[in-house]
This record gives C-alpha cells, sequence and structure tokens, in this order.
C-alpha cells in the first residue's frame, strides 16, 4: 500500500506547489536573502531591500499563485489590451490548472468525468459563449452526440440535470487560452514567501526561485498592484480521523478524499471490503459513484456504511422563499452555491449585508450540498434495496484499530453507541484549514493590515481589494476560496473567478492601467477568440 | 439566467425594443399580409409594441414566480415557454382594437411576427448577449 504520510504535515494536506506549513526561516546572513530587519519591519525600503543584497524586478502588476485564479485575472487584463511585459505571474506549478487537476483527480473526477461546473463558468472563456456544452456538441460527429449536450442546456434543471464539462474539456481550453494569451511568458516560477508594503507606495513580493536557478536565494518584485490568487489556504483531516492517523501512524486505511487513494479501489477489488464514507456534500456523491461503479462493471463486492452527521430529510430552509430541496440524507442543489448568488437577486442581497447579517445568509445559502443526479439517486436506491449501502446518522466519539485490519469507527447514534468496523474510512467532508495555514496568507495578516471576514477568512471589498493593505495609492487583491465570507459568495468556482477578474480589471481601468472593456471591445475581442487569434503585447 | 426585477425590466426593453425592431424590419415584408409595406410595419411593429409594453408587466409575474425557486434563477426553458401566455395575450389585445392605430394584424401574420421575434431575442438572450455586454451576467441583467 502507498504510505502517505509525506504528502500530510500538520493537519493540512499538500497540494501541487503547495509550501508546507514550517516554522519562520532564520535569515542564513548570505546576500540575497531575507534579513532579520526585512522580517520584522512592515514597511520596505528600496534601500533596505538592495542593502540585503535582493535583486529587484520593476512591474506593475504580480500575481501570486498561478492557478485559475490568476489565470482568469491575466486574460481579462490581456484582452483590456495589457501587454505581457506588465504583469508577472509567481506561481509554484507548471499550468493553471496543476492544483485543480490534482484534488479532481484525487477526489475521483478523471478528465473524463464530468464536474460540478456550469456550462456557461468558462476560464477559458470571459463571455461565457460559447457555453461548454456547445462546443461539446460541435466536437462530436454523431448527430445524437451534437444533439445530447445542446438539449441538456435546453431542458435543464426541469426536465435534466444540469449540464457539466468534463473536466479534461475545461483544461484542454485553458492550454489553448493560455496560449493565445502569452500566459507562458508571464510566469515566474518559484514560491512566495511573503508580499509586503512599500515606504513610498507599492509592494514588495519575495520570491524564491528553484534552487540554482538564481543567482541569489530570493528575487523581489517591485509592483503597484498585487493580486493575492492561492486557491485553498490548506485542507484538514476531520479530527478524530487526524487523531487516529497520528496516533497509530495509519495513513492507508484512514484517508481524505482529496489526497490520492487509489490504493483503496484497487484492493477493493481484489477482496470484499467495508468502506466507511464520512460526509454528504458533491466530493462524498462521487466517491460513492466510484465504489458504486466498481461493483458493477469491475465486480467489487465492496459494502458501504455512510455515516452522517446531519441527515436532511425534507427541503429545507427559514421560510417559503428560501426553501432548498433535500431528502435521503442530503441537502440538494445543482452547484456549491444558488444561481441567484453568481449575478442575480441573491448576489446584490448578500453586497448591500454586513457582519452577522451576510454570515447568516451565507449559512442559509451555503453549507454542505450535492447535485440531485439521477445516477446517483438511482445508485443508492440500488444499493440500500440489496443492502450493500446502509446509511448511519450520528457523531464520532472515536476511531480505534479493530481485529483483522479494520478501523472501527464509534457513534453515538439516538439508539445508543454503534460500532462500525470497516476495511477503510475516506473523509469526504472536505474541511479547510485556517487562512493562517498559507504562508503568504499569514504573513499579510501579520504585517500587511488584511483582517479576516466574519467567516474568519480574508477580509475584501466588493471589488475584491484586500480592506487594510493598501499602500499610498496602490492596492492588493485577493481572489478565490481564502477570501469566503465577503460581500460575493461564489468566489471558489470558475465564474467566482471570471466575476472577480471582472470587478479587478475594472478596478484598475479605474486606476489607468488597462483600458475598461467595452462593447465594441468585447465583440472584437470575442472575434478573435472564436478564431484563435494571438493577442498582441507579447514577448 | 439569474435576472433581478430591475434587470428583467431593462433586458425587456433591449431585447424587444432593440433585438426585436432590428428583427421586425427585416421580417416584415416577408410577414403572409396582403397590404402594402407600410401597413405591414404598422401591424408588425404593433404587435412588437404590445410585447414590450406588456412584457413590462408580464416581468412582475415571472419574478414573483422566481421568488419560489431556491436558485432564483429562471432557466432557458421557462424564458422560452413564456412565449405561450404572453403570446395569446398579446393576439388578443391586438384583436380587442385598444391598441393606438387599431393595426390590420391577421393570425397568421400575428404568428409568424410573434413566433419569430421570440424565437430571435430567446436565442440572443441566452447567448450572444454577453458577447456585446460582458458584464450583463453578472449584474442580474442590468446594462446600467
Amino acid at each position: 500500500m502507498n504510505n502517505l504520510e509525506p504528502r500530510m504535515v500538520n493537519e493540512t494536506i499538500i497540494t501541487p506547489g503547495m509550501e508546507p506549513p514550517v516554522e519562520p526561516e532564520q535569515p542564513t546572513g548570505a546576500a540575497g536573502d531575507l534579513t532579520d530587519e526585512l522580517l520584522h519591519a512592515d514597511f520596505w525600503s528600496d534601500d533596505l531591500v538592495a542593502r540585503a543584497g535582493i535583486p529587484v524586478v520593476d512591474v506593475p502588476l504580480v500575481s501570486v499563485g498561478g492557478g485559475m485564479g490568476s489565470f482568469v485575472l491575466c486574460d481579462w487584463l490581456r484582452i483590456a489590451g495589457v501587454p505581457t511585459s506588465e504583469i508577472k505571474v509567481l506561481s509554484a506549478t507548471e499550468t493553471p490548472w496543476e492544483t485543480y487537476q490534482y484534488l479532481a483527480s484525487s477526489s475521483q473526477v478523471p478528465e473524463h468525468e464530468r464536474l460540478r461546473s456550469d456550462s456557461v463558468s468558462c476560464p477559458d472563456n470571459i463571455w461565457g459563449y460559447p457555453s461548454y456544452a456547445f462546443r461539446e456538441a460541435f466536437g462530436e460527429r454523431s448527430l445524437s452526440k451534437i444533439i445530447a449536450p445542446l438539449w441538456n442546456v435546453f431542458t435543464e434543471p426541469i426536465f435534466t440535470d444540469y449540464f457539466t464539462p468534463r473536466s479534461g474539456q475545461v483544461f484542454k481550453g485553458v492550454r489553448r487560452e493560455a496560449d493565445r494569451i502569452g500566459w507562458w511568458s508571464m510566469v515566474e516560477h518559484g514560491q512566495v514567501r511573503m508580499v509586503r508594503k512599500r515606504d513610498r507606495g507599492g509592494y514588495f513580493t519575495i520570491l524564491t526561485p528553484p534552487s540554482g536557478t538564481t543567482p541569489t536565494k530570493r528575487v523581489a518584485y517591485r509592483s503597484n498592484w498585487v493580486q493575492i490568487a492561492v486557491g485553498y489556504p490548506g485542507l484538514r483531516y476531520l479530527p478524530d480521523l487526524q487523531e487516529y492517523r497520528q496516533r497509530h501512524r495509519d495513513y492507508a486505511h484512514v484517508v481524505n478524499a482529496y489526497e490520492p487513494h487509489t490504493h483503496i479501489y484497487e484492493e477493493l477489488l481484489l477482496r470484499p471490503g467495508t468502506v466507511v464514507v464520512r460526509g454528504s456534500g458533491i466530493v462524498a456523491s462521487r466517491i460513492l459513484q466510484r465504489l458504486i461503479d466498481d461493483r458493477d462493471h469491475h465486480g467489487a463486492q465492496t459494502t458501504i456504511n455512510h455515516l452522517f452527521r446531519h441527515y436532511i430529510r425534507e427541503p429545507h430552509g427559514p421560510n417559503i422563499w428560501m426553501r432548498r430541496p433535500g431528502g435521503n440524507g442530503w441537502a440538494y442543489q445543482g452547484f456549491n452555491w444558488p444561481k441567484g448568488s453568481w449575478g442575480g437577486q441573491l448576489k446584490f442581497r448578500l453586497e448591500r449585508s454586513e457582519g452577522e447579517d451576510r454570515k447568516h445568509l451565507l449559512e442559509i445559502m451555503g453549507g454542505t450540498t450535492t447535485p440531485k443526479r439521477k445516477l446517483w439517486r438511482h445508485q443508492l436506491a440500488r444499493g440500500k434495496r440489496e443492502g450493500w449501502y446502509r446509511e448511519y446518522i450520528g457523531e464520532v466519539t472515536s476511531v480505534e484499530p479493530g481485529p483483522h485490519d479494520t478501523v472501527v469507527t464509534k457513534i453515538n447514534t439516538s439508539g445508543g453507541v454503534l460500532e462500525l468496523p470497516a476495511s477503510f474510512i475516506i473523509d469526504a467532508t472536505g474541511l479547510e484549514a485556517d487562512i493562517k495555514q498559507h504562508r503568504v496568507l499569514a504573513d499579510l495578516l501579520e504585517h500587511s493590515g488584511a483582517g479576516r471576514n466574519p467567516l474568519g477568512k480574508l477580509d475584501v471589498e466588493r471589488n475584491f481589494e484586500i480592506r487594510g493593505a493598501r499602500s499610498g495609492t496602490s492596492k492588493m487583491y485577493a481572489v478565490g476560496s481564502s477570501t469566503l465570507g465577503g460581500y460575493y459568495a461564489v468566489v471558489d468556482s470558475f465564474l467566482g473567478l471570471s466575476y472577480s477578474g471582472l470587478q479587478i480589471a475594472d478596478d484598475l481601468a479605474n486606476q489607468g492601467f488597462c483600458k475598461r472593456i467595452g462593447s465594441w471591445s468585447s465583440v472584437r475581442n470575442w472575434w478573435l477568440w472564436s478564431f484563435h487569434r494571438e493577442l498582441p503585447g507579447r514577448r | 439566467m439569474t435576472p433581478t426585477l430591475w434587470g428583467r425590466i431593462q433586458t425587456r426593453i433591449f431585447l424587444i425594443g432593440v433585438v426585436g425592431s432590428i428583427w421586425t424590419l427585416i421580417i416584415t415584408p416577408v410577414v403572409p399580409l396582403s397590404a402594402p409595406l407600410s401597413t405591414k410595419y404598422q401591424g408588425t411593429f404593433s404587435v412588437l409594441g404590445v410585447v414590450l409594453v406588456v412584457g413590462l408587466v408580464w416581468e412582475l409575474v415571472w419574478h414573483f414566480f422566481q421568488q419560489f425557486r431556491w436558485e432564483k434563477d429562471w432557466p432557458a426553458l421557462f424564458a422560452l415557454a413564456q412565449g405561450v401566455p404572453e403570446g395569446i395575450a398579446a393576439w388578443l389585445i391586438v384583436r380587442s382594437g385598444v391598441v393606438p392605430g387599431k393595426p390590420q394584424v391577421t393570425l397568421m401574420a400575428f404568428l409568424v411576427s410573434f413566433v419569430t421575434v421570440w424565437l430571435v431575442t430567446w436565442i440572443f438572450v441566452t447567448g450572444p448577449i454577453r458577447v456585446a455586454f460582458p458584464r450583463w451576467r453578472f449584474f442580474g441583467g442590468r446594462f446600467f
């Protein structure tokens, strides 16, 4: 079996490009490294950086992350006429989709499977037109395959499930758009260590390039604007599972759905086994589908014990106007937030809310949900009938090693304490780590005036500027899941990244960095996109 | 689509007033009506006017129904299907003689005019509108 230990540090699952949370580094004293003075100063002067011997690169805009959030903003800015020489993307990953692909693939969404994302949420196309459904249709040759996705988007969600693109289609599209906008020439590889304010306005972003690629250990990027797009600050294990893993040093029987765990499926094909699945969101659905597909198509004899902490029996919500569908334990929702929060009336309502009101509204709209897909409902109903899928409701009191290489989950149920022995436990709850687990975010909170929003994440304005982090007239922005709890709910989605990219691009246009994309420019650029014409302004 | 009420109203005015008008200018000569071209234009644009003005009231109705939806969205199928009650109401209004100028429109002429306008505007709003107005979808269908 795989030893997964190296991929987990403390309570955080390490994804591609992510540095494990570590103790603050001590300055080495070598030229070109951080000094004590730099580490402790909230504001850096040009002189201070020069004294440390760190080379400085001047560029108007720096994007920290290099994933989908960076990519979508760069797409907007390139379309708004910004040349590639005016943007630096500091990235620890090779491609913008690497981390996303890693998480999707681990949670059992390989390239041929479909994501939980809308047809018009296109990170490779700022207009969302043609949608993924159209593009899938036009890529097919048989009439039935051409019609199927079009019929799907025409009748969804009334007569069909929502259309969702295959993950492979998304990655392919992003690669194509990356080539078109000259993405690769904007990227500098390495680990971003911190972003600090410059005493005369602007920011310094410290990059640690791969060892041996630069004369100094660090390189400083001096810019007017910074975008923080670091993705998940980290993914956590449930505390009881974390405790089990650490105490018994067993990283094979108890896994998180977001870490590679194909050994479990392989093992279950070899001999019958029992799996405890914890969680009732999209990831749990996908894991259940994989387990059942293996039963149906590859002869696995797996028994599934599905553990719910909160069992949803019916539609729920505060009133008739806000009632989410639910049943069979699940809260049903097409996507991770109701569509009205993407750009409709729920979005405007959230934008007007503050503090506890906003938190309350986010709690109503958010939470753990899964799409009501016919395939999944049929699979689970069949499993219940045939006795190999069982539901349990309760709170876990402990997880202990059991006889015959099993792990026993003890749960408090309404009928007393229950013991569930299993060959494997898959944690599909998708707990997120605190933003302080991410070194760049922790540094921002400590040194750059950034604060927390009502959900404890990074506090941003409606235009995604980080509150308190302005430096002179320069601004720092943040996008993605680390900003959840702000005025926009859908931050952790392709559509949300498009919206935040637009908001930032418009704000930068107001500051004179680029042109505001008007109708004429939009149509013209869509035309260029349609014919895959490379954008000007490339190096 | 995820419209707000104000977005619905703005979108309706734009779709019928601009896209519908351009389409009506094109289609009117082939509308089956035995009348001079000016009379035909008067008829088709009267239909368009009714769809626009009465449509503003319809939007209140549709928005009310939208409130029962958890997602607070308006699926494409709904946007197409709302053409049925709207079309019937528009025909009854045109027939009733309350429309200024009392346009002469046969049922066939009405159907060709209304159905094609409805289809063209529906197709436009399900995609191409975002090309010309990239912010439209993020702001509840509002232009301003």
